[in-house]
């Protein structure tokens, strides 16, 4: 049943969210920690062990595959709803603070992907 | 006249989410089809409908004066519940659907340095930019920090610390300064960055860290990286805002003595 795949991701979700939660508040921040990237562990831990048992039906995938698959127009109506007026407005020295900090960290996204190329290759 | 369209806009608002749907879906289309005839597929199409958001957004901030874009107005707050964190966040989670567990395991290491890279050297631009611009004191200069690394990360930090209402405000614009160039700027940067296999996804992700950055940037460059870049990227925020008011503010006091 369909529903099945989207009450695995949903609980995967849940318990992700609730873990990272945990995990702020154990270090003391009012904060989630990782805690979206804990849910996808979970489901990719959990779909792969029914697929392994035989007991991920088609039908429980599309419950799962919808959602994903519904993931670019979600992200669309994300930046549609973002506060770009407020980013507008913020006048030179925010606009100079984010916009100097993305420059950087695009150079070092550039850098840090060579450097793992590097290594790749020499332990090859 | 009115009397024909009070129904229809009661229909509008009141299954806002279904109308979401729709006008996504009508957005979709249209960047879709401007990609494939006027850019002849050199721009992708979720880049562009990604773009048309973010100028829906201006527009509805303009209008309503509100904080949540086109959301504000009363028809399309569907928008907000459709691009807000459960939805979003569920989607997420189901693109892991199908991702290697090798993949991420190989890119885990660089990932976790480019985490605590992406954190420190934004809070050392942002901070550096508040020094220039005459900002003396630790607490304003590591909040406006934290503003570079993410939206959430500044405003937490300022509070931790007590910032001023102003320099938390700075830190907000700061942030979605960086989340608005991360999501349009990443398709073209792209390939001149080597981001086209998951492990520099992951890099990408642990580095910019602003989450709807990182996932709209993505998904408008290939959405198979999306995962890996979400990946690491969720882990983000929340360690700035562990790292912000105690290691970060810390240093800051060292450079800065108040």
């Amino acid at each position: 049943m369909t529903i099945y795949g989207t009450a695995i991701l949903s609980l995967s979700l849940l318990i992700g969210l609730a873990a990272g939660r945990l995990l702020g508040a154990l270090v003391g921040v009012d904060a989630d920690i990782g805690g979206v990237g804990i849910a996808m562990l979970l489901l990719i831990f959990s779909t792969d062990y029914l697929k392994r048992t035989g007991r991920l039906q088609v039908s429980t995938e599309s419950g799962i595959s919808f959602w994903g698959a519904i993931y670019v127009p979600v992200v669309v109506a994300m930046s549609a709803s973002q506060n770009v007026r407020g980013a507008l407005s913020g006048g030179v020295m925010a606009t100079l603070a984010g916009a100097l900090g993305v420059a950087v960290c695009f150079g070092l996204v550039g850098l840090f992907v060579r450097l793992g190329r590097g290594k790749e290759k020499e332990e090859s | 006249m009115i009397d024909l369209l009070l129904p229809v806009e009661k229909v509008l608002t009141s299954y806002s989410l279904v109308t979401a749907f729709a006008v996504v879906g009508v957005t979709m289309w249209i960047s879709y089809t401007l990609s494939e005839h006027v850019t002849k597929g050199r721009i992708h199409g979720s880049a562009i409908a990604i773009l048309i958001g973010l100028i829906l957004a201006y527009i509805g901030g303009i209008f309503t004066g509100g904080k949540q874009g086109i959301a504000d107005v009363p028809m399309l707050s569907g928008m907000g519940l459709m691009g807000g964190a459960m939805l979003r966040d569920l989607a997420i989670v189901a693109t892991a659907f199908g991702v290697r567990m090798t993949e991420l395991r190989e890119g885990g290491l660089m990932g976790v340095l480019s985490l605590f890279t992406g954190i420190f050297v934004s809070f050392a631009v942002g901070g550096a930019v508040a020094y220039a611009f005459g900002y003396r004191d630790a607490v304003s200069i590591t909040t406006i920090g934290g503003g570079a690394a993410t939206y959430i990360v500044g405003p937490v930090t300022g509070a931790g610390l007590g910032a001023s209402s102003d320099v938390v405000a700075l830190s907000v614009a700061a942030g979605l300064v960086k989340a608005i160039l991360v999501m349009t700027l990443t398709p073209f940067l792209a390939k001149s960055i080597g981001l086209d296999n998951p492990r520099a996804a992951m890099i990408f992700g642990g580095l910019m860290g602003t989450n709807s950055g990182v996932m709209a940037g993505l998904a408008a460059t290939d959405p198979k990286l999306v995962p890996y870049g979400a990946m690491t990227a969720t882990f983000y925020t929340g360690l700035g805002c562990l790292l912000g008011p105690s290691v970060v503010f810390f240093i800051v006091k060292l450079i800065i003595p108040a």
